[in-house]
């Protein structure tokens, strides 16, 4: 331990569209060691990881691994200096036995038939040395997630890597995988190979690495030695927010609930528990946030309320009636509408014209009929005045909503959930990824719901958003609700960070104790 | 058979062996496209090309057996043509593969009616055909000598094919890399294997495989090319590939049940019921086995993996 291994220095990156992924970020990692690499998404990491694994180009520094260059390495090359990625979605080919995925590439051979009973015996031996036990034979397709991590980590170590990056190996394990997997890798540090450990949760950081580097926003804000710091400062260095916008609304008036869950759960369909018994009550006149690092449920959780994800448990009352199971045409009709995440894929046709776009769900409407059958005139005149009074910047209601920017996309799909007056708004992501003006006017939109007694629960992964916007505060982590802040006001954002990463606030206290 | 029908049961017998020749031909190359993730569709259009050629070569270059040769490497051009649209150029298969087999129908037709003035079919040519075999030792055993002796050397070959194709994906290098390009080829790549290399491949044992089946028709099964004379042999051979759930030995059996039921076609069609509604059996064939298959499938889709217990909470 001690000797560097590995340094990456100032590394720039700047896509061809103009966002830089990487400014200036140095990562130094010693023989020997479980360095954690840390940050929220878009932080930059896995492009980080990507450039040293030779699948994206750099524009600017320098990365040394073991006393060598590598120059612009691809791919093959890096492998063969010695680096092995364990990616996040396995590269495994599902119907080949284990044995087979893991020689892939360098098969031993007798003659002209791949020796299979050499290939047997040097998994099995693998595996018996880094205690990965896996049956050789198994089809990969049998075999449960844990164990298909261990055949990934058994290619990486056939092909003799020295340096393993594990891209959030835990993020796919259940707690009883994740404490053999944590076993595995400090095994793996006995027998000198280091380890890069990309994860969100601090808890494990705390657990098994020793230095951490974070990243925010593209820049390296620190590298610390784990045992010379502490959660909360792990969470500051990840979640301090550099303020955009800022909001003045008035104080709440809060109504009767008009959106509640209790115990909604869900599971995914690799039997993974998304949901785990969620319950929150939504009022009216109130803006709900609903914070988390992504991939926590969140995203779960405002799918399955509105019916997009089925097969959830527990029960979702709106008004008193449980609409879980309902279908989303109903569900509308109960006074529901949706901001989906995606703009492109939900949220809009985009081949199609921009007054397509905005009567879909009211195309039954008698408002927009004559004699039974669509009115394209009064649907042009519907969409003219929705396009002015969400000041949509189109060409007309005929141009198609895909050549729109991405601002104003999302206004027509904001024009269209708002104006079906709706009395529960879920707003999933409703600001990601446009520009400050549209940001700022969808925002005021939300306010003037929330100031007209309708309820919103809002979905972000802007914590400046859900600071800024939300009136209570509800965390996610790991499918539950981690926490809830009635007051959105007082919470700060170091405690909002510590939920966030799954730490809880007893653990907190003795980790203070220590 | 009941009411007095009766077929001869040997003659039955050498009969499926004889249809199943070019099915067997067709769901090979399908299973070598399908394994190297390429789609399957253009088989139809490129056999038929090749039994052109087939006859074709024979007549120009003197000979069946060069006419054979001529007739494989149309199919891996073909084979080749089909996978530089869709690989390289990224056209849609099942578009690129319709163009191909319409393509096929047309150009067919044109060529013969240039070498020969007629349009429908080459029997002006003297192409010849490719020889029968008799299988020394067993053509004396009684009755099984009768069935399995005395096939076109083809014959011979396709059912060699099953057993080299199953050594070749399973037991080789190459093998392997090109059933793993074929279903990951991410997973191809992040070990370092090219998946271009591995996939043109499979375009050529398969495009070689469908100019065997191909020329089979108008080297073997007949002595001359007719339009249409695959007439849908390619589609079977995808039916048989799917339903043989992408394994040799489970695509022979499934080629096999297309075979009886083409073979019963053609004894049924000497009695006395309509022959369209017989000629219509290997296609009723094989919409119902596909539905069978399917619907296997979807169940055991459904089923899904065993929920790990380990992720149910205490």
């Amino acid at each position: 331990m001690g000797r560097e291994i590995l340094n990456m220095s100032r590394i720039t990156k700047i896509y061809p569209n103009g966002v830089m992924a990487n400014k200036d970020v140095s990562l130094s990692v010693e023989e020997g060691e479980i360095h954690a690499l840390m940050g929220e998404n878009g932080a930059g990491k896995s492009t980080l990881m990507k450039i040293l694994f030779g699948i994206e180009a750099y524009d600017e520094g320098r990365i040394t691994f073991d006393g060598r260059d590598l120059v612009h390495a691809a791919s093959a090359a890096v492998i063969k200096s010695g680096i092995g990625m364990v990616h996040q979605h396995f590269m495994l080919v599902d119907s080949l036995r284990v044995y087979e995925n893991i020689i892939l590439g360098l098969e031993p051979v007798k003659g002209p038939v791949i020796n299979a009973a050499r290939a047997i015996a040097e998994t099995r031996a693998l595996g018996e040395r880094y205690n990965l036990k896996v049956d050789p034979l198994a089809r990969v397709e049998d075999i449960s997630v844990g164990l298909k991590q261990k055949v990934e980590l058994l290619k990486v170590l056939l092909r003799g890597a020295r340096l393993l990056i594990l891209d959030e190996p835990t993020a796919v394990l259940t707690p009883q995988e994740t404490e053999e997997l944590f076993g595995q890798l400090l095994l793996l540090k006995k027998n000198n190979h280091t380890i890069i450990f990309i994860s969100h949760k601090i808890r494990e950081v705390m657990k098994i690495c020793d230095r951490v580097t974070v990243l925010r926003a593209g820049r390296n804000v620190g590298a610390l030695k784990v045992a010379q710091t502490c959660p909360e400062e792990i969470s500051r260095l990840m979640v301090g927010r550099d303020v955009v916008l800022k909001l003045d609304k008035r104080p709440r008036r809060e109504g009767p609930p008009l959106l509640e869950a209790r115990g909604l759960s869900l599971t995914n369909r690799f039997g993974k528990a998304t949901l785990k018994k969620v319950d929150f009550q939504l009022r009216s006149g109130q803006i709900l946030g609903v914070a988390g690092v992504e991939g926590n449920g969140q995203n779960e959780l405002a799918e399955a309320i509105f019916g997009l994800a089925r097969g959830a448990e527990g029960q979702v009352l709106v008004k008193g009636r449980d609409i879980l199971g309902l279908s989303i045409r109903r569900i509308r009709d109960l006074g529901l509408s949706y901001i989906p995440e995606d703009r492109l894929t939900l949220g809009l046709a985009a081949a199609g014209s921009v007054w397509q776009n905005l009567i879909p769900d009211r195309a039954d409407s008698p408002a927009l009929k004559t004699w039974g059958f669509l009115s394209l005139r009064k649907i042009a005149r519907h969409a003219g005045e929705l396009i002015e009074a969400f000041n949509i910047l189109c060409r007309g209601p005929d141009q198609e909503a895909g050549l729109l920017s991405g601002g104003n996309m999302q206004k027509v799909v904001v024009a269209r959930e708002l104006s079906a007056d709706p009395d529960v708004l879920i707003a999933n992501q409703p600001t990601r990824g446009i520009d400050v003006g549209a940001n700022e006017f969808i925002w005021k939109k939300i306010v003037e719901m929330r100031d007209a007694g309708k309820a919103i629960l809002l979905v972000s992964a802007d914590l400046n958003e859900i600071l800024e916007l939300s009136d209570s505060i509800l965390v996610m982590c790991e499918g539950e609700a981690a926490a809830y802040f009635e007051d959105a006001a007082a919470v700060t954002e170091e405690e909002l960070g510590l939920r966030m990463l799954g730490y809880k606030s007893k653990e907190a206290a003795a980790h203070g104790q220590k | 058979m009941a009411s007095g029908i009766s077929i001869d049961f040997v003659s039955f017998a050498f009969a499926t062996i004889r249809v199943m020749t070019p099915l067997l031909f067709a769901s090979m190359a399908c299973l070598v496209y399908t394994k190297g993730g390429i789609d399957s569709i253009a088989t139809e259009g490129i056999m038929l090309m090749c039994a052109m050629a087939g006859a074709a070569g024979a007549w120009l270059l003197g000979g069946p057996f060069q006419g054979l040769l001529f007739g494989m490497a149309t199919g891996v051009a073909l084979s080749f043509l089909f996978g530089y649209a869709t690989l390289s150029l990224k056209a849609n298969p099942v578009l690129a593969g319709i163009a191909l087999n319409i393509l096929a129908g047309g150009l067919t037709i044109f060529v013969i009616y240039y070498l020969t003035g007629e349009k429908g079919s080459t029997q002006s040519l003297s192409s010849g055909t490719l020889p029968n075999v008799r299988v020394p030792l067993l053509a004396d055993v009684p009755v099984l000598g009768r069935i399995l002796s005395g096939h076109n050397v083809l014959t011979y070959v396709s059912l060699l094919t099953v057993a080299a194709l199953h050594f070749f994906l399973y037991k080789t290098r190459s093998g392997l890399r090109l059933r793993a390009a074929g279903e990951n080829p991410q997973a191809a790549e992040s070990v370092g294997l090219s998946v271009t290399r591995c996939k043109y491949l499979a375009l050529f044992i398969a495009g070689a495989l469908a100019g065997l089946g191909g020329a089979f028709m108008s080297l073997g099964y007949v002595s001359f090319f007719s339009k249409n004379m695959t007439a849908g042999r390619g589609f079977i051979g995808m039916a048989a590939e799917s339903m043989g759930h992408g394994v040799p030995g489970g695509v022979l059996l499934a080629t096999l049940l297309f075979s009886v039921s083409d073979a019963l076609s053609v004894q049924l069609q000497m009695m006395s019921l309509p022959p369209e509604l017989m000629q219509l059996m290997p296609y009723l064939v094989t919409i119902v086995a596909i539905a069978v298959y399917s619907r296997h499938r979807a169940r055991r889709r459904a089923a899904g993996p065993a929920a790990d217990p380990k992720e149910v909470k205490p």
